[in-house]
Parts: C-alpha cells; sequence; structure tokens
C-alpha cells in the first residue's frame, strides 16, 4: 500500500515550473549593491517595497496600537487568547471601508459578508472548496498567476480550464473565448462551476475594462455559474483610469441582492496593495450566505494572528493614512514603471500598455530565435545566467504565445531597477550583433540546449527552497 | 428569463457538498451550553450569577509572565521604535520555510518543554495554521479521500473537522474504556486496526493527543514504543498531537513520542512513519496568535507540508516576536517550570474542591481540564439521554457550562470534561461553591428529581415541548436548519475551536 498521500507524490503544487527554476538560481547568486554588485537581480518577485517608509511613520506616531494597547491599557491578554473565526468586528469593519475607498466610495462593503483567510492563496483555496467538488472546473483568463494552479487545484481537486487571451487585442477577454473555453471543459466533461478573474491582471498589470466585466457578468448569468474577481491588486491602480471593481458592474446593472449578485465573490489582500505579505491577512467576500457561513467555518484552519489583526485595524481606521497611503502609493507605482517602460524602450523592447500592478508584461518576441516555448525558455535562461535578472517566462504563466515575460518593478530601489535595465539594454545589443554572426552554430547549439532544458526540469523537480509569493 | 434554479441541472452554481454538509460538526446539540453562556456570561462583579464557563480548554494561568516580557523586550516587536528598524524586512517576509530563528526557537522551546530529554531539528519545523491546520495537512499528506486513521476515544471533538470535512478521510474510533481508567492499549488499536480491515477499510494511520484532551492522561513509554512497534509492522503512520506537552502539573512524567523516536532500535521502528504536531495554544496559552507546527521525520512530508503551509502560515509579526521571546532560556525554563506549578496548584484546588461533594475524577497529570466522574448523578447509568439531561441541569441549574462525554464520542455515559485554567482564582472558588452547594442541597434527590420530572413529561407533552426549548435545544434537525438561516448572528465563536 503506498504509503503517502497522491497529493505528496503528484506535483500538484506546481513548483516544478520554470517560474520557480528562476528563483533557485536567484537563491545562489542574489545582488547585493555591496556584497555581490554581479549577482542575479529579483525581478520576478511581485512585492510592493515602495511605501513602507510610510506605514514605519505612522508607527511611530500610533505607539498605542505599536504596543498592544487600547486608551493606555494593555490588551495582550484579550489578543492573546482571540481566536475567534468571525475574525475582530474592528478590524473587518476597517477592511471593509478601505475596500470601499479604493473603489472610490462607490459601492459598499458589509464586514458581516467578510471572512478572514491566511492570505489570498488561503482565501482562493477556500473558495473553490466551498463552490467546487473534485472535477469540477473553473475557467481563467491566461496568461495567469502560476500560484493558482497550487491554490485552486492542488487539495481541492478542481480544475482549471483556459480561456485563451491573445496579443491581438491586448490580451483582453472576449466572449468567443469564454464560450470556447466552455466547451472545452464540456468536451473533456468537466463540470464548469465558474470564472475567476484576477483585476487587476497578474501578470498584465491591466485592470478590466467595462466592457469585459459587462462580458463577464452577462456570461456567469447566462450559465447560471459563479464569478471570483481576485482584486488584490486594487489598490496598485495608477493609470488615469479608475478602477472598476466586479462590485461598480452589479451596482451599474442593478443587480445588487439579486441571485445573481450571490453567485459574485471578491477576494482581497493586504500583501499588494499595502505590501504586507509576510502578515497573511486575505479576505473572501461573498453575498452568499452559504458562502459566508461555511467560509468562516473554513478559515479556522488559516486565521489571521490577532496581533496583526489589532495592528492593522488600528492602522486602516485612519482614514488620513489610508487616504494619503493610497495616492502616494498610486504615485510612486507610476513612476516606477514609467522608469521601466522607458529603459526598456531605449533598449528597443516594448511592453503592455499597463495601468496598474507591480510589473510590466513585457514583449521579448523580437528576441526569439523561433517562435517557439523552446526558444522563449532559451532566452529566458540566457537572460538569467548572463544578463543576470531573474524574471518570469510567459509560459509559466499558461501564455498561449511565446516571448512575453512578467517583469516586476516595484520590489527594488531605483538604483538596482537602473542597473537591472542597463544589462538588459546591453545584453539586447549584444544579441542583435551576435544573431548577425552565427547561423550555422546555431543547430550545434539548439541540441545542446534541449539536454540542458530536460536535465533542468529533472533538477528543478527536487527543488523547494522555494519562497512564496505571487 | 426563466430564473434557473439554484441547485438544478448539471453545471448550476449550486455550492460544493463540504459547504452544505455538516461535516464540519458545528450543528451539534453540543452548542447549547456555549449558547447559554453567551446570554448569561458569569463575571464576578457585574454578573455573578450568569454562567461559568468551564467548557473552554484555555491556559490563562501564565500571561502575566509573557506580558512582562513583551514589555521588557520592545526589541522583539516591529512596531515599537527600538524594533521599527526590523519592520520592512519581515512585513515582507512570506518565505514559507519561516524565519530562521522561529524555527530555531520553535525546536528549542519544544526541547525544553520535554525537559531537554530530546532535541528536535529546526529544519523539520513547519509552519501551520494551528494545531487546527497542521492536523488538517498532515492528514492531506498522508492519506487519500476515503482512507482511514484510527483515534483513541474520548477525543477532542473538533478532529471530526480538522482531519475529515475537507480532506475526506475517514475515522474509526478505538474505544477505551473507565474499567481501565481509559487506557489506551496495542491490543485496543490491534483489534479496530483488524476490524477496519475486515470492512476493507484502507488504514492509513493512527492519530491521538498525547498528553489527552479530554482525558488529561498520559501515555507510557512502554505503550509508546509498543505503537511504534505496531504500526512499523503494519506500515502505517503514527501521528500524536502533542499540543498539551507542556501543561504537565509539577511532578508528572511526559513522554514525548521524540524521546521513543530517539532510543528504540532502528530496525523495529520505521521513523517514516513518526509525525508530531504542536502548538503555542495550549501550553503558553496564544491561542490568538495562531502557532501551529507539524514535525515530521518523514522528508518527504515535511517537504510537502511545508509547500501546504502556503494555506496557513504564521504571520511573520508573530514569528519575530516568538523567535526573540523562545530563545530566551532564562524566560523559557522560568515560564515552563512556573506554569506547570501554577496548573498543578489549579488541579489540586479544583479536583480537591469536587471531592468535598463527593464528585471523583480520573487521576491525571496534565492538560487544563479533569474528567470528571458523574455516573452517580445519572438517572440512568446506561443512557446517554440522561447524560445529556444531567448536563442541562448543570448548565441551568447550577450554572456552569462543562462538556458532557458523549461531545468526545465516550461511550460510556456520565462522564464530563471541566477546564479550570481559563478563569482566575475566585471564579474557580465560586464555581466549586456552586457545585458543592448543589450537591448537598440536592443529595440523592436529583435522581429522583430527574424522574420525577420524567414521569411529567411521558403525561404532558406540551411539558416537555416548554422544558426542553427553555434556552436549550434539543432538536438535531432545528439545529441544523437554525444553522443554515442564520449563520453569522446566532452562531456562537465556534467553541470547537476553543476546545
Amino acid at each position: 500500500m503506498k504509503q503517502l498521500s497522491t497529493k505528496v507524490t503528484s506535483n500538484g503544487h506546481g513548483q516544478d515550473s520554470s517560474y520557480f527554476l528562476g528563483w533557485e538560481e536567484y537563491e545562489k547568486n542574489p545582488y547585493d549593491e555591496i556584497k555581490n554588485p554581479n549577482g542575479i537581480i529579483q525581478m520576478g518577485l511581485a512585492e510592493n517595497q515602495l511605501c513602507f517608509d510610510l506605514i514605519e511613520s505612522w508607527l511611530a506616531k500610533n505607539p498605542d496600537a505599536a504596543s498592544l494597547k487600547r486608551n493606555g491599557q494593555s490588551i495582550f491578554r484579550e489578543l492573546a487568547l482571540f481566536q475567534d473565526y468571525h475574525g475582530m468586528p474592528e478590524f473587518k469593519k476597517a477592511m471593509a471601508e478601505f475596500m470601499e475607498e479604493i473603489r472610490g466610495n462607490r459601492v459598499t462593503f458589509d464586514p458581516k459578508k467578510i471572512v478572514l483567510a491566511a492570505g489570498s492563496t488561503s482565501a482562493n483555496e477556500t473558495l473553490m472548496f466551498c463552490l467546487a467538488e473534485p472535477g469540477d472546473a473553473f475557467l481563467l483568463p491566461t496568461p495567469y498567476y502560476p500560484g493558482f494552479d497550487r491554490d485552486l487545484k492542488w487539495r481541492t481537486g478542481a480544475e482549471i480550464v483556459p480561456i485563451h487571451c491573445s496579443s491581438s487585442n491586448g490580451f483582453q477577454i472576449t466572449e468567443s473565448a469564454l464560450q470556447q473555453a466552455y466547451q472545452q471543459a464540456q468536451k473533456l466533461d468537466l463540470k464548469v462551476k465558474g470564472v475567476l478573474v484576477t483585476n487587476p491582471s497578474n501578470p498584465l498589470g491591466t485592470a478590466l475594462t467595462r466592457r469585459e466585466l459587462n462580458l463577464l457578468v452577462d456570461f456567469i448569468t447566462s450559465k447560471n455559474i459563479h464569478l471570483i474577481s481576485d482584486e488584490i491588486y486594487s489598490g496598485t491602480m495608477f493609470g488615469f483610469e479608475q478602477f472598476i471593481s466586479v462590485m461598480d458592474v452589479l451596482k451599474d446593472k442593478k443587480l445588487e441582492n439579486t441571485e445573481v449578485s450571490k453567485r459574485v465573490h471578491v477576494v482581497y489582500s493586504l500583501s499588494k496593495d499595502l505590501g504586507l505579505p509576510g502578515f497573511r491577512v486575505g479576505a473572501i467576500y461573498s453575498n452568499d450566505e452559504m458562502v459566508v457561513s461555511a467560509a468562516t467555518k473554513m478559515s479556522s484552519f488559516g486565521l489571521v494572528s490577532s496581533q496583526t489583526q489589532y495592528l492593522l485595524s488600528a492602522l486602516l481606521s485612519d482614514k488620513k493614512f489610508t487616504s494619503q497611503y493610497l495616492e502616494e502609493n498610486q504615485k510612486r507605482l507610476k513612476s516606477r514603471q514609467k522608469r521601466l517602460v522607458s529603459g526598456l524602450e531605449s533598449a528597443g523592447i516594448t511592453c503592455l500598455r499597463s495601468n496598474a500592478g507591480l510589473f510590466c508584461w513585457v514583449d521579448m518576441r523580437h528576441l526569439l530565435d523561433t517562435n517557439t516555448f523552446e526558444a522563449e525558455l532559451d532566452l529566458w535562461k540566457k537572460i538569467v545566467y548572463n544578463v543576470k535578472l531573474n524574471i518570469s517566462p510567459g509560459s509559466s504563466c499558461h501564455c498561449t504565445e511565446p516571448g512575453w515575460f512578467r517583469v516586476c518593478f516595484a520590489n527594488m530601489s531605483e538604483d538596482t531597477l537602473d542597473l537591472a535595465l542597463k544589462r538588459l539594454k546591453t545584453f539586447v545589443e549584444s544579441t542583435d550583433c551576435g544573431r548577425m554572426i552565427s547561423r550555422s552554430s546555431h543547430e550545434r547549439l539548439k541540441s545542446l540546449r534541449k539536454k540542458t532544458v530536460s536535465n533542468w526540469v529533472f533538477r528543478v523537480s527536487w527543488t523547494d527552497r522555494v519562497p512564496d509569493e505571487r | 428569463m426563466e430564473i434557473p434554479e439554484k441547485n438544478s441541472g448539471r453545471g448550476g452554481a449550486i455550492l460544493s457538498k463540504i459547504a452544505t454538509n455538516d461535516q464540519h460538526g458545528e450543528n451539534s446539540e453540543y452548542f447549547d451550553g456555549w449558547k447559554a453562556y453567551d446570554k448569561d456570561p458569569f463575571h464576578l462583579s457585574r454578573n455573578p450569577h450568569g454562567i461559568i464557563q468551564m467548557g473552554l480548554a484555555e491556559n490563562q494561568l501564565c500571561l502575566d509572565l509573557i506580558k512582562d516580557w513583551i514589555k521588557n523586550n520592545p526589541q522583539a516587536s516591529i512596531c515599537t521604535p527600538e524594533g521599527a528598524h526590523q519592520f520592512s524586512d519581515i512585513a515582507n517576509f512570506q518565505d514559507y520555510h519561516g524565519l530562521k530563528e522561529f524555527r530555531q526557537a520553535i525546536a528549542n522551546f519544544m526541547g525544553k518543554a520535554r525537559g531537554g530529554r530530546v532535541t528536535f531539528d529546526p529544519d523539520r519545523v513547519v509552519m501551520s495554521g494551528g494545531a487546527t491546520g497542521a492536523n488538517e495537512t498532515i492528514m492531506f499528506c498522508l492519506a487519500d479521500p476515503g482512507d482511514v486513521f484510527l483515534i483513541p476515544s474520548p477525543y477532542y471533538a473538533a478532529f471530526d473537522r480538522d482531519l475529515r470535512w475537507r480532506t475526506g478521510v475517514e475515522i474509526i474510533p478505538v474505544h477505551c474504556s473507565s474499567s481501565d481508567n481509559f487506557k489506551l492499549t496495542v491490543e485496543a488499536v490491534e483489534w479496530a486496526y483488524k476490524k477496519a480491515q475486515e470492512s476493507n477499510k484502507k488504514v492509513k494511520g493512527l492519530i491521538l493527543t498525547n498528553p489527552s484532551n479530554p482525558l488529561g492522561t498520559m501515555l507510557d513509554k512502554e505503550t509508546l514504543k509498543n505503537l511504534t512497534r505496531f504500526v512499523t509492522s503494519n506500515n502505517i503512520h503514527l501521528v500524536v498531537d502533542e499540543i498539551y506537552a507542556a501543561t504537565v502539573f509539577a511532578g508528572g512524567n511526559f513522554v514525548s513520542v521524540a524521546e521513543v523516536v530517539d532510543e528504540v532500535d532502528i530496525s523495529e521502528v520505521n521513523v517514516d512513519l513518526i509525525h508530531i504536531v504542536y502548538s503555542l495554544s495550549k501550553d503558553m496559552g496564544l491561542p490568538g496568535f495562531r502557532v501551529g507546527i507539524i514535525y515530521s521525520y518523514n522528508d518527504s512530508v515535511v517537504s510537502c507540508a511545508r509547500k501546504m503551509s502556503s494555506f496557513g502560515l504564521v504571520s511573520s509579526q508573530t514569528q519575530l516576536m516568538l523567535a526573540s521571546m523562545l530563545s530566551d532560556d532564562r524566560f523559557v525554563e522560568n515560564f515552563l517550570m512556573e506554569s506547570s506549578r501554577r496548573l498543578g496548584i489549579r488541579h489540586g484546588v479544583f479536583t480537591s474542591g469536587l471531592k468535598k461533594a463527593d464528585i471523583t475524577c480520573l487521576t491525571s497529570k496534565a492538560g487544563l481540564f479533569a474528567w470528571m466522574d458523574l455516573r452517580h448523578l445519572l438517572r440512568d447509568r446506561d443512557s446517554f439521554e440522561s447524560e445529556i439531561e444531567l448536563w442541562h441541569i448543570i448548565i441551568d441549574k447550577v450554572k456552569l457550562n462543562v462538556s458532557p462525554g458523549s461531545s468526545f464520542r465516550c461511550t460510556e455515559p456520565g462522564w464530563f470534561r471541566v477546564c479550570f485554567a481559563n478563569m482566575d482564582d475566585d471564579t474557580l472558588h465560586v464555581a466549586l461553591q456552586r457545585i458543592q452547594d448543589f450537591v448537598s442541597k440536592n443529595n440523592n434527590k436529583l435522581v429522583e428529581k430527574a424522574s420525577v420530572h420524567d414521569q411529567t413529561i411521558q403525561n404532558n407533552n406540551a411539558k416537555k415541548q416548554k422544558w426542553r426549548q427553555g434556552n436549550l435545544r434539543l432538536s438535531f434537525r432545528r439545529l441544523y436548519e437554525d444553522g443554515l438561516s442564520s449563520p453569522g448572528i446566532m452562531s456562537p465563536h465556534s467553541p470547537l475551536l476553543r476546545a
């Protein structure tokens, strides 16, 4: 009898993907301005490190929250013992109001409909457990966050069927793509339970348009299925456009308090907007009482630490702070994104025009030897090993077209970003020259590369020294 | 347009079975005590006649020591001026390996909590969302849906949820009886194992809590050794939940399965089958901080559990604080000694107070509760209905919330778990006084009263209905429906979680 579960022995955790391979290489040789200036620069990490100073100065001005006191009295004991899976009421209220603020106070969130979770990793998995049986499918537009393969499928047994999006229209979701995905699921004999989108999108860095959101709501209405909108990047919107949440669309279509609204669920987290992934704060928002009830019980498996709930409820209840933070955060992200985009442009590289997120979706198709994923992997290896930048290849995000890469810009200093861009520019210029030099050695190298790829895949399957990230 | 039925058709927007079944176990009648308490909670000055909460296995006896340490160590917090320089690194840190210092501190604490008799490898320490998360995760690692784990009864009620709900694993109890003080024997496990196999069940392992909840008793070394030999010879797993490891009273002898792993012959025991679940919720009284640990001797399990810990990592803010606290050897040694001493005293005061009311408890040297023998007060010693009746009397008349044995799947009526470490001395005194008063007032009348009541019930259905309804509902069906229709407002704060 097999000793361990199939979850251990399969690779459902998804960590054998190339996405995580770059991590391994980075870990071996991490860039440090002083200690290791020739090391690999981490650009595969969607972290927001731009605004810690704002939070730190808030802490300095708010000693009570910092030292677990309320009105000068220690509440340590109360926090030590607080494990109510309903969560701290003042924290949920603060979260609801913060979410409203991000959406320009156009929609309201009822704190009673919020379920806390240990990060959106846990929130997404919990929603799957609530909405899908093993073997049921959710449709996801590609490209999508690689971690979804683990979060949505691994322990739940659910399946993902991709909604193919293409560069021809800026990777927007189309009606025909939706229908095709639905039919594909049926061909595979999978029951479709819903659609899951990340809005703004990871890895694209674009917010869904109103047209796409309307399309999605109409689609789930007609198919009688669920819609999960993971809005983890909602506070990173820096474009001229306003962020449109699925909740906005429900309101505009006068679908609030209808049966359809019960099938729309929002996932949120403070990991990206506030740059606090270490604190493990995620949330599910649902209009369906049964989902809230079941998810609340499931949150027992991943509650938010009470000391963290307390600290953040104080932080988020300070409206002066939150409005200042959101504005400054967006300003800094915009400036940083511009820096990356113009740096890339000077190297002859374009990006998908983005208005949100902590990364750009970069078009390196012109740098591929052939229009294949093999060539994409080759290019990626060169970038990791020779250019010494860890970026994420589009194939790891299930992109259907080779040559796209996700490059993060908010997890490093400006100087480091400039250095990265300089390295990339040098590489591109040398490649252009290089390509002109030798065509004959191409075939020789091709077979060498093939061998190297399979070695790498073998090597990565034993890897587990990989930090968790989005 | 016709509105499609919610649960209709292929691909309809129904919820999963998991979301709609009651396998989470929270619709059981054992909520009644909680609800009664929530409506009328005792307070020494503000509500001295309210219900005293004795169904909550919390350790509130040493929080002052921790509070003092935190006050004297501001650098352990990322929010204080002394610690703020660490803020951004910590806030950013989500590596599922956890902070190295945290793992080291946990390994250090675990070793000290076992008297330094054994050491733990920090690289085998894996985080989880409390022991709740740890137990579920270990099931996901060791068993597939439909597989079986054996578990000695009586056992912690929430295991029904933690081990089974989302995992699809089945649990089969190994019944222990009062005739030999609820001791777990290898023979009983062997018998349960054989029976399960005869019904074509795939048994993947045995899981037990040591020290035991609700019994407060501990396994002796020989039994533990034999259990490890048993699982090895049958190639099944042994998971030991040692969440109460440091709640051993002064003078008690706790043997961790880690010590057995150290001592036994490698030819006799396959350590790949041995796993420990731990937490700081009971030993340190910090359930709010959600610190669960999986410690496995099996590398594949460590690796897989670590990946799964993404679903329930410990907040980095909490990791940092505890890394600092638990590597302070002086604090740890003093804390463990003092906690042990205070628990022992509290247990002594409680059990001797019960003795005055002619109530005995199972002899125990650990835990935050006593396993109280009230069989002599039952109307009918063989009926669980009388246990529930007695329980309602205790809640309603004596005004104490205690946990009936049947909620722990005990096979003999009349046993109750009573917690004593979640209140101050004065409250304990009041609780004991109430018990003593009630017993002396109703000595032997309790049985009469119950049977008179019974007569009345038989003669008058309406009265029966009224008596039962009061604040307390017994009907499973109504409870289930109620649970579904008003989840947020009426439901208690997950007592199973705090049990």
